[in-house]
């Protein structure tokens, strides 16, 4: 439907689509279902658990000894802004499960956060490069209202899955829905193909 | 017809409320059956087949889902919200969809106390809750703290000041950046600045311990008045929050 006479704010040429439905942001919106959680990190540990066995597990001081990694990236968030270049720091999940000698490759996973927040995804999408536990953004420790000290970041999904405040993760066999999913947000979240909510 | 298709709405209803807020009730085509504190999105496409869509929240009493009441602020340079503005007159069409949104709603524990914290247009999804508690009877267990610039933009004041003289609501509106005349006792001396120093006093001086908490409006109002409801020795878990801007 045509929405006359709807013409859309001035979009420049040159600049990097975003995807469909979103629009580019300057700021840094935060949205959260709660209070931010006050987190010590002389005692904060994250963790990878299978069947209730823990296969990893890392301080604070640890994670940052292991090697970290940079990625330049675009956020797309499900309330419709975009954000262009963002800087962040943080060790991989490929160096996490290198470093605590995980070979799972397959099946999901369900990540845990201080305040009771969780969210689900294939475990695929945060190997590979594609996932990281992220601590510094913009070369600043991450805000707490951010996710601070620490946050999963896997940015080619909505940003409901790059969690706050994570502290582990349990790996899956098969897709069971997180704290937004069993509202009805989609299960796996790509902005590109516009998976909002369960049936896009 | 599920809440991720989309479908065209009619406004049948506005209202300016303010310069910058103005009301639209929203006739889909299906009724919306919602909740206190879901939204909607609506979109709208351009000739080339751009599209921009926004959330707003549903500020009407859930028990009456024919007709969806949004409270819409306009944003310097929003698209959406300056069109809806300029072009959404009465009889005009749009695509919505939903309803939308899981924690931040309030469906039952219509007895037990309950605080509502506004910055702003951070009251529509509050409003939808404060009508559907009237609608269940007394509003003596419900507390709104709702913060604007100046009275102009105390979206809902002649309701809100009926809901607090004639049902029960313990009501302060604060208004920042101006004091007219007359306002002082409305205002119960919480003139300025509306932050953690006012809400530890009402908390004290109402002798008022919420079960829940519901706060709305932008991220450093929010961020900050959550943070103070848990220094004021409130359980994390019973605080929601929705935020706006960046």
């Amino acid at each position: 439907m045509i929405s006359n006479p709807f013409f859309g704010r001035k979009r420049p040429e040159s600049s990097r689509p975003v995807p469909p439905g979103q629009y580019l942001e300057d700021g840094f919106p935060v949205l959260s279902a709660g209070p931010t959680p006050r987190i010590d990190l002389t005692s904060w540990q994250f963790s990878i658990t299978k069947n209730g066995q823990s296969l990893g597990k890392w301080s604070w001081e640890q994670l940052n000894e292991l090697p970290q990694s940079d990625f330049l990236t675009d956020l797309h968030c499900v309330t419709k802004w975009s954000k262009h270049d963002t800087n962040w720091r943080g060790v991989t999940f490929d160096t996490l499960f290198k470093h605590a000698g995980i070979s799972d490759r397959t099946g999901f996973v369900m990540a845990h956060c201080d305040g009771g927040y969780t969210t689900n995804l294939p475990l695929p999408d945060l190997l590979d490069g594609k996932g990281m536990l992220a601590h510094t953004y913009e070369g600043e420790p991450l805000a707490p209202e951010h996710g601070g000290p620490v946050r999963l970041l896997v940015p080619h999904l909505y940003l409901w899955k790059s969690a706050k405040w994570v502290n582990r993760i349990d790996l899956l066999d098969s897709d069971v829905p997180g704290f937004w999913e069993q509202y009805g947000y989609h299960m796996y979240g790509d902005p590109w193909k516009e998976q909002r909510y369960n049936g896009d | 017809m599920a809440a991720t298709d989309w479908q065209v709405g009619t406004v049948t209803r506005t209202e300016s409320t303010s310069t910058r807020v103005k009301l639209f009730q929203l006739s889909p085509e299906n009724p919306l059956p919602f909740t206190a504190g879901q939204h909607i999105d609506i979109r709208l496409t351009a000739p080339d087949g751009y599209q921009a869509q926004r959330s707003y929240s549903i500020s009407s009493d859930p028990t009456n889902y024919d007709v969806l009441e949004l409270a819409i602020e306009k944003i310097a340079d929003g698209e959406v919200s300056s069109y809806l503005h300029e072009y959404g007159a009465v009889g005009s069409q749009v695509e919505v969809r939903g309803p939308i949104g899981g924690p931040f709603t309030l469906k039952s524990g219509f007895q037990e106390p309950v605080l509502f914290i506004a910055g702003g247009i951070g009251i529509a999804p509050l409003m939808a809750m404060l009508r559907l508690r009237e609608s269940h009877g007394t509003l003596e267990n419900s507390a709104l703290l709702y913060s604007v610039r100046t009275l102009n933009d105390l979206v809902f004041s002649q309701e809100l000041f009926n809901m607090a003289d004639q049902n029960g609501l313990s009501f302060v509106p604060t208004l920042t950046r101006e004091t007219p005349s007359g306002w002082q006792e409305r205002l119960g001396n919480h003139l300025g600045r509306f932050g953690p120093e006012i809400l530890k006093t009402f908390l004290e001086s109402h002798k008022f311990m919420p079960q829940r908490s519901y706060l709305c409006g932008g991220t450093q109002f929010v961020e900050s008045l959550s943070s103070a409801l848990v220094d004021a020795g409130l359980d994390p878990g019973t605080i929601r929050t929705e935020r706006f801007g960046p």
